[in-house]
């Protein structure tokens, strides 16, 4: 159960950071943060006591393996994490060419 | 960058471009698999281009063959699943090519085929968006 | 098991708290490797080896790109007076943690102890999984034959993704 809580300690620890900050590259970051929790979850509700990885052997096959739905998931899911943070880098990257700058609210001052 | 730089990066990026090529190739039997394989295909596309530097036009030309490559590849993985539709059991990614004996390499029916189709897809997805960010940079430059 | 997933997840909470604090933007992208590299060590505990082979590829070339964006910029973090929006953007925050964690404080009496299986609908994924689709890698059997058209989906979003990022870089601004 302490590991379900320091999970969602962390998914907390990313909000805090999406809401306070004022730079968008910490606001990427926290979002990463975020992203990095779930995928501990799923992977923390997959797991069995006394599992071994979903990868059978056929001549001798194992009575408990670890569940490969929330993994299968996951999998592509952080794949998906990689495509988007770079999307998300490419947005900051274009702003700071515009506006000379990280900070969200001189930016919105900027604009007028 | 250096020439030791170079001379590391000409020793190693091919034997990590062959190490992506068994992951990708023995998805279906050892951890790895399409996703797995296709990230690192790319990351030795990335040691290469950040050890050499950037020629500009040079550039440009890579990135219309990876962004080909990569409509390509999710249009053939699209269509093996229309494939299961059409022949078969009718079902949507139905999988009706002979299983084979478990745990050998030429097993499984669709599902070696559907890992290279995604590895070739998620290498070269990783690759365009590495390229345009490094050609961005480029004609900041100029 | 709990114990050591316990002393990494606070290790990743620790790096996490840096990386949202720190003055240089260059050292709380690496705080945020931190973070990364310490799931991948989360994963091998939890025997998910598929995922810890994708989490430590992905994350190093998330690394590359983010140092190469915090590269080119000034690196400093905008800190500026902790005027009156800033204390309301703190208070915000602090409810909506504690409210949320009200919520998890609920639900904890109903999730299941570490090990248990949570998922109870596993088993028809597991059992005759290898007759069914040949393949001896149960997640690949999962991600390409029971679940397949989430695959696709995922696929395609990957592509879309790439379309965004050309659309945003590659196209000419009007002022040339």
């Amino acid at each position: 159960m302490t590991a379900y809580w320091l999970c969602f300690i962390l998914f907390l620890t990313g909000l805090y950071g999406v809401i306070t900050r004022r730079n968008l590259v910490k606001i990427a970051i926290s979002l990463s943060v975020m992203e990095f929790s779930c995928f501990l979850f799923l992977a923390l509700t997959g797991y069995r006591e006394g599992g071994v990885a979903p990868i059978v052997d056929v001549a001798e096959p194992v009575q408990t393996y670890v569940d490969p739905l929330p993994q299968a998931m996951v999998l592509t899911a952080i794949v998906i994490g990689l495509a988007t943070t770079a999307m998300l880098m490419a947005v900051i990257i274009r702003i700071y060419r515009k506006y000379g700058t990280f900070d969200i609210r001189e930016i919105k001052n900027l604009r007028g | 960058m250096t020439v030791i730089v170079k001379k590391t990066t000409q020793l190693i990026a091919g034997i990590i471009f062959l190490y992506g090529i068994y992951i990708i190739l023995h998805g279906h039997l050892t951890p790895g698999g399409g996703f797995a394989g296709g990230v690192i295909l790319a990351g030795s596309f990335i040691l290469l281009i950040l050890a050499f530097g950037s020629d500009f036009l040079h550039l440009l030309r890579e990135e219309r063959g990876s962004t080909l490559y990569e409509n390509l590849a999710i249009l053939i993985v699209l269509f093996l699943a229309l494939s299961g539709l059409l022949a078969g059991a009718n079902i949507f990614f139905g999988n009706w090519l002979p299983h084979g004996t478990p745990g050998e390499l030429l097993s499984a029916g669709f599902l070696p085929l559907y890992n290279i189709f995604v590895g070739i897809e998620v290498a070269a997805s990783i690759l365009t968006i590495f390229l345009a960010l490094v050609i961005f940079k480029e004609e900041v430059m100029k | 098991m709990e114990l050591a997933i316990s002393v990494i997840a606070g290790f990743m909470i620790l790096g996490a708290i840096y990386a949202i604090h720190a003055r240089d933007l260059l050292s709380a992208v690496i705080a945020c490797g931190i973070v990364g590299y310490s799931l991948v060590i989360c994963f091998l505990l939890l025997k998910a080896p598929d995922l810890a082979i994708v989490q430590i590829v992905v994350e190093t070339i998330t690394l590359i790109i983010m140092v190469a964006v915090v590269l080119d910029s000034s690196r400093e973090e905008a800190y500026g007076k902790f005027d009156r929006r800033a204390w309301i953007t703190a208070g915000t925050a602090v409810a909506i943690l504690f409210a949320l964690f009200w919520f998890m404080w609920m639900a904890s009496a109903d999730l299941s102890p570490l090990g248990d299986d949570t998922l109870r609908m596993a088993n028809a994924y597991i059992d005759g999984a290898v007759e069914s689709t040949g393949s001896v890698n149960l997640v690949t059997g999962v991600v390409f034959d029971f679940r397949g058209y989430d695959t696709l989906g995922e696929a395609t979003v990957l592509v879309t993704a790439v379309l965004g990022v050309l659309t945003i870089l590659r196209i000419r601004g009007r002022k040339g």
